[in-house]
């Protein structure tokens, strides 16, 4: 082991590679990471006798979250895994936050005021079923507190204080899902209301110490039930039938089950397919039936009545138990743009405790979720605070008609990112003011002088921090010369977009999308990917950059899709359409129009391709080229790869002389027994490549294979596409494909014996690294494959390039012959990773990193020439001042080297870079749950000064030589004369 | 033939298979015109070894046109003790253009279109799958230009990648590089020189696993092993090159110095008087 360690380190020093570590006053000079929680699903106050007023969330981004009341910080939190959805949360004992996960199948207590985990429970299950988390308030078994959970089968009564299952009860036989478990007060007999295979309503009387059945009652109801379900008192829950018509309230006092049927029809005319609201009032419920909410109140003898109605963007809260036994709702929607909060009494819906009107902005939509709390003022009449959760999923907390405090939770679920320029700097609108006087320039750089010469007292390093925390206007909202402050546009899953700055992560514009014609089948798109669609460079004073988002209306990929098309300066929507046809695939081409808006093509599910934008001029460009667009689809599940060509135009009477039909021209088939695709990956089309060529250590040449019609394909076995270690080695294997995709030539075609995936690649340049599980060796593996050009092998000859006869500028045609080579070496990788980015830059020149998303959320950049397929066990004098390092089994994990340092990123998704102007420094931007951004630079800023660096020294160091030159000078001339007078 | 009768080896699991002439369908000549009936026939020969034969259609079409057999790919199909089948000795016949077909295919040429050919993905499963698909601009095939192809007939090359018995991928074209633009130029000769070759994936390499012993044997001395012994001059250029200007300078001035002790003497000493009397 020592002489693994000692050898990491001789490697470490030998190859000497800069670390890229940060100094601990450097954090957070050039990166930024904001915390998210994603868009919350429960809300648990904790308001009561609490020093620190808190809400308890759970989100669908899998994270349960303990928040400050008052500023909406982040007490505590914790991200679960993806397969660990949260289904209910709840304190219980007045300490712990219980969770419930997994289908029911993971019970957690956390401990309220620090998050630490008190216990965890494994519950057993049989099937999935839906889940039910029940804590009861004031039940008591033997100085135990069960807390209920019904999921995968079985009813579980577990302990509160150390999370013991006291009981079990197994339903799995009978195929029992319990909908509702009531506990009447005052009795150690719980009741559990269910149905059977949704026509038949159980209910089990269970004793709650020892888990036995007292009674059991069931009766069938001939019309079956759908499954939504409200229960609106301790003996009385109310169901929708299946033909979802009529309402049917069940009553189960003292183990007598009667069904009472009210036709929905009886109670609102005209009425269609209704639908029970979520939620919980006291004996009244909430029904959503023609587009309007209407609220069904429960008399004692299961009579039912409509009470009131409203429109159906109204959100509701459960209902909350106010003073003198009174019990009350809210109710939020939108008037305007104004927000109508009002907190009604549940008996007397006349009765307005509260209503507030709170100005809201329109990007936020209309509200999704409403959850209260209520409080004693201090002239003893009762205060309301609402947590609303909006349409693109933000969280805001409104209290006495303000809104207290807000969180952008769209930001947790970013989907698609691209970047922008920010506006020129002009002259008239300059926004830059001359921030520092000379004597303060002066000044700070004394203090750098004294920092950098370790003369700073403490008070003068704070200072000096803080200085370059606020320095160099880097959150300035124009263009700088190194091209460090841009805009990333970030798209998120409710549909909205976000334009953040680079230099302090704050949020410069947002803009939810709309669609164009509200039409009742498509009023909010939800957005797939982002394309920039005019970069001016002609005309970059007086035009603004746009992007082009691609929406769709519904989750169905047939679904009719929508273009927006949006301001990237000033976050307004240009203009927007409904284009008619589906969405399949956006193909950017590399042509502009004379406005340099790009040229898209759009595939849509019946095989049609369609160009954007819609202008003669662009189709006459496309008709150009026509016979030179090829584009492929990749069929997953049959295993197919397939190569189209462009035919003609559509033919028939809806198609316009924008719409294109294909004809297949190769295919490639895997066969469905021995391989499935798990993995495409093609390089980045904006992707700039320095040199063609690479110089190795024996004066050869090396040409690169640089094509930007590769596809990196990578199948396992179907067996082995489960989980790893699901399979033996023997049955798993792993090939990896390089398809040229307008020809459909296999380019390079390599299997992996006993591995299996996922696997992670990443395609720059004419390499590919790759990352997947070695079964035999059980470690996790990275392969690199590099392809070189030899049919260009032979202009190595000076004087066949002087004398030009080389064929360097001779056209590339893909129905050429391929004469390449590939090389490539695997190395032990000793974590799992969760993506993999490669860093790029404005020329390509600086040399590259990989960015390699770890499973513990972190980012390493590990330099590429520790993947570099030429490593050898003993490297030769020459080859190492290449900078080649010696051959060694595994890639070595620097600490140094996480370029999130400290931080984590939790549930991160994807890593994004992009060039800055200054050739050395690219831009990182990571999302997940969290947000993060840094600059890095691969090789060092070879290419500016540091901002550290100490511009008062070198000025006094000058200023130093000149004052010693003159004194010199004077000296000479005084001994010369007194020689020449001797 | 030219390169007709080479048979070339890629590796240890991939060979080329040149047909012999006889088989290669030239000048028009329609071999076995019965097998072009079904798409794929079989036959097997219950050998002991287990190897059979087995044949299957290279169908083409022109530009959009329905596909049409155009010649049989023969093979033997080995089937391993560990389950595995593997295809070897691969023959393909191709049948000539029909007159009809010619015009269609001048057609392709002054079209720039597509010359498309398929293959089933399975050589042993019945026709009904799906099919391995490959396209050339058909300009590409008859390029009578440079290093392409220095004969007027149709030269094309396959590549078929397989993986057990079923064919994965095929690639077409003409042997060398492919000009852009393409040139329009007929074929002289219709007649097909056909190459196939027969691709199996390769194995990764084992990566590497360093032993703690081997580490141990070279780093028992602890020591790198030294630089080679550079000579003196690589060493030291540097402090010689000065040194020998240094010396080349003195040598000139106490050359200079002895001019000017015989000749300017006098000179020397007017300048310091005028010098003292300022």
């Amino acid at each position: 082991m020592a002489i693994r360690v000692s050898l990491l380190l001789l490697v470490f020093l030998s190859s000497a590679v800069v670390s890229f570590s940060l100094y601990e006053d450097q954090v957070g000079l050039m990166d930024w990471h904001q915390r998210y929680i994603g868009k919350v699903k429960h809300a648990v106050f904790h308001t009561q006798k609490a020093g620190r007023k808190r809400v308890i969330v759970s989100t669908e981004e899998n994270v349960v979250a303990s928040l400050d009341l008052r500023h909406g910080e982040i007490f505590w939190r914790h991200v679960l895994g993806t397969n660990d959805a949260i289904d209910g949360v709840d304190i219980a004992l007045g300490k712990y936050v219980i969770t419930l996960s997994s289908q029911g199948s993971t019970l957690r207590a956390w401990n309220l005021p620090d998050g630490q985990m008190v216990w965890e429970t494994s519950l057993h299950s049989a099937q999935s079923s839906k889940s039910l988390l029940s804590v009861p308030i004031n039940l008591k078994v033997d100085k135990d507190y069960p807390i209920l959970v019904f999921g995968g089968g079985y009813l579980h009564a577990v302990s509160a204080i150390d999370g013991e299952v006291l009981w079990k009860k197994d339903f799995t036989a009978e195929g029992f899902e319990v909908q509702r478990v009531l506990q009447p007060p005052e009795s150690s007999i719980i009741y559990v209301l269910g149905f059977l295979h949704s026509s038949e309503a159980v209910v089990y009387q269970i004793d709650s110490k020892t888990g036995e059945v007292v009674a059991q009652k069931s009766m069938v109801f001939p019309g079956g039930f759908s499954g939504a379900i409200s229960s609106v008192s301790s003996d009385k829950v109310v169901v929708l039938d299946s033909t979802r018509s009529i309402l049917v309230t069940i009553g189960f006092l003292d183990g007598d089950i009667n069904f009472q049927k009210t036709p929905i029809s009886d109670l609102v005319e005209n009425s269609g397919n209704a639908e029970i609201l979520s939620p919980l009032l006291s004996n009244m419920l909430a029904v959503k039936v023609n587009k309007r909410t209407i609220f069904v109140r429960v008399g004692g003898e299961g009579k039912l009545e409509v009470v009131d109605s409203l429109s159906d963007e109204t959100a509701m809260s459960d209902s909350l138990p106010v003073a003198d036994d009174q019990v009350a709702f809210a109710s939020a929607h939108h008037e305007g743009s104004k927000i109508q909060l009002m907190v009604k009494l549940v008996d007397d819906l006349d009765t307005v405790l509260l209503r507030e009107s709170i100005e809201m902005d329109q990007h936020r939509g209309h509200v999704d979720k409403v959850f209260i709390n209520n409080y004693i003022k201090t002239d003893r009449s009762n205060g309301f605070r609402a947590l609303i959760v909006m349409e693109d999923h933000s969280l805001l907390l409104l209290q006495q008609g303000a809104i207290v405090w807000s969180r952008e939770e769209g930001l947790a679920s970013v989907t698609d990112v691209t970047t922008a320029e920010l506006p020129v700097e002009k002259d008239g609108v300059s926004v830059a003011k001359v921030e520092h006087t000379l004597v303060d320039w002066l000044k700070g750089h004394m203090l750098k002088l004294k920092g950098s010469l370790l003369l700073a007292s403490p008070e003068d390093v704070a200072a000096i921090q803080e200085m370059r925390m606020k320095s160099s206007g880097r959150s300035k909202l124009t263009r700088d010369h190194n091209g460090f402050r841009k805009l990333f546009i970030a798209l998120t899953r409710a549909g909205k977009l976000f334009a953040l700055h680079t230099g302090d992560g704050r949020i410069v514009w947002s803009m939810l999308l709309n669609s164009p014609t509200k039409s009742e089948a498509c009023e909010r798109p939800s957005g797939i990917n982002l394309y920039q669609w005019q970069v001016p460079h002609h005309h970059a004073m007086d035009e603004n950059p746009s992007v082009l988002v691609v929406g769709r209306c519904g989750s169905d990929s047939s679904a009719p899709g929508v273009l927006s098309f949006v301001d990237v300066y000033t976050g307004k929507e240009i203009s927007s359409s409904d284009i008619g046809h589906s969405v399949v695939r956006v193909m950017p081409l590399p042509f502009t129009d004379s406005t340099e808006q790009r040229l898209h093509l759009i595939a849509d599910t019946e095989g049609h391709i369609h160009l954007y934008p819609k202008t003669s001029e662009a189709l006459s460009i496309f008709q150009r080229e026509f016979q030179n667009v090829y584009w492929y689809t990749v069929e997953g599940d049959d295993g197919i790869i397939r190569g189209q060509g462009m035919k003609s135009s559509c033919a028939g009477e809806t198609a316009d002389e924008y719409c294109f039909t294909t004809k297949e021209l190769w295919t490639v088939v895997f066969p469905s027994e021995s391989e499935k695709i798990i993995s495409t990956l093609t390089r980045k089309p904006n992707e700039v490549v320095h040199t063609q060529a690479k110089v190795s250590t024996d004066q050869d040449l090396l040409y690169k294979y640089v094509s930007r019609n590769l596809l990196f394909v990578a199948t396992v076995s179907p067996k082995g596409a489960g989980e790893i270690g699901s399979v033996t080695p023997e049955e798993s294997a792993l090939v990896v494909y390089l398809i040229d995709t307008i020809t459909g030539r296999i380019l390079h075609r390599l299997s992996h014996q006993g591995c299996q995936g996922p696997v992670h690649a990443v395609f720059s340049e004419n390499w590919v690294v790759y990352h997947y599980f070695n079964l035999r060796a059980h470690k996790h593996e990275v392969t690199v494959v590099e392809i070189y050009d030899q049919s260009r092998a032979e202009n190595k000859n000076v004087w066949k390039l002087v004398l030009g006869k080389h064929n360097l500028t001779a056209p590339i045609s893909s129905y050429s012959r391929p004469e390449m080579f590939t090389k490539s070496q695997s190395y032990f990788f000793a974590q799992s990773v969760k993506t993999i980015a490669v860093t790029s830059t404005a020329k390509g020149i600086t040399s590259k990193q990989l960015l390699i998303g770890t499973i513990g959320d972190q980012i390493l950049a590990l330099d590429k020439r520790f993947v570099d397929p030429r490593r050898t066990l003993n490297p030769s004098q020459a080859e190492k001042e290449e900078g080649i390092i010696p051959l060694t089994d595994s890639l070595p994990i620097i600490p140094q080297s996480y370029i999130t340092h400290s931080l984590k990123v939790e549930g991160l998704r994807g890593i994004v870079t992009a060039p800055a102007k200054l050739e050395s420094t690219t831009h990182v931007f990571a999302y997940g749950v969290d947000l993060f951004y840094t600059r890095l630079a691969p090789s060092k800023t070879y290419d500016s000064l540091t901002d550290d660096f100490s511009y008062a020294l070198l000025l006094i160091t000058i200023v130093a030589l000149v004052a010693a030159i003159y004194i010199t000078w004077v000296v000479s001339e005084k001994k010369e004369l007194s020689e020449k007078w001797r | 033939m030219y390169l007709g009768r080479t048979v070339k080896v890629f590796g240890s699991r991939e060979s080329e298979l040149l047909v012999d002439d006889d088989e290669f369908g030239l000048e028009g000549a329609k071999p076995q015109s019965t097998q072009q009936q079904t798409p794929t026939t079989r036959k097997r020969y219950s050998d002991p070894d287990s190897d059979s034969k087995v044949q299957f259609t290279l169908e083409h079409g022109f530009g959009d046109s329905h596909f049409s057999p155009a010649g049989t790919f023969s093979a033997r199909l080995k089937s391993w003790s560990h389950g595995g089948k593997t295809l070897t000795k691969l023959r393909f016949s191709r049948n000539g253009f029909s007159d009809e077909e010619k015009d269609t295919f001048k057609n392709l040429l002054t079209g720039d279109d597509f010359y498309r050919i398929r293959v089933p993905s399975s050589v042993i499963s019945p026709p009904g799958k799906e099919f391995v698909v490959a396209s050339v601009r058909a300009a590409s095939l008859s390029l009578p230009f440079l290093r392409c192809l220095p004969r007027d007939g149709l030269d094309e090359h396959f590549v078929i990648h397989m993986e057990g018995a079923n064919i994965l991928a095929a690639s077409y074209g003409s042997l060398g590089a492919c000009q852009y633009p393409r040139q329009f130029k007929l074929p002289a000769k219709w007649s097909f020189n056909s190459h196939t070759i027969l691709k199996c994936s390769e194995q990764a390499p084992r990566t590497p696993i360093f032993t703690e012993e081997i580490l141990g044997g070279e780093n028992a001395d602890g020591e790198v092993e030294p630089p080679p012994e550079r000579s003196f001059w690589a060493k030291y250029w540097m402090y010689l090159i000065p040194l020998g200007l240094v010396v080349m300078n003195a040598v000139t001035q106490a050359t200079n110095m002895a001019e000017e002790q015989t000749g300017g003497q006098a000179g020397g000493s007017q300048v310091q008087q005028s010098a003292r009397r300022r």
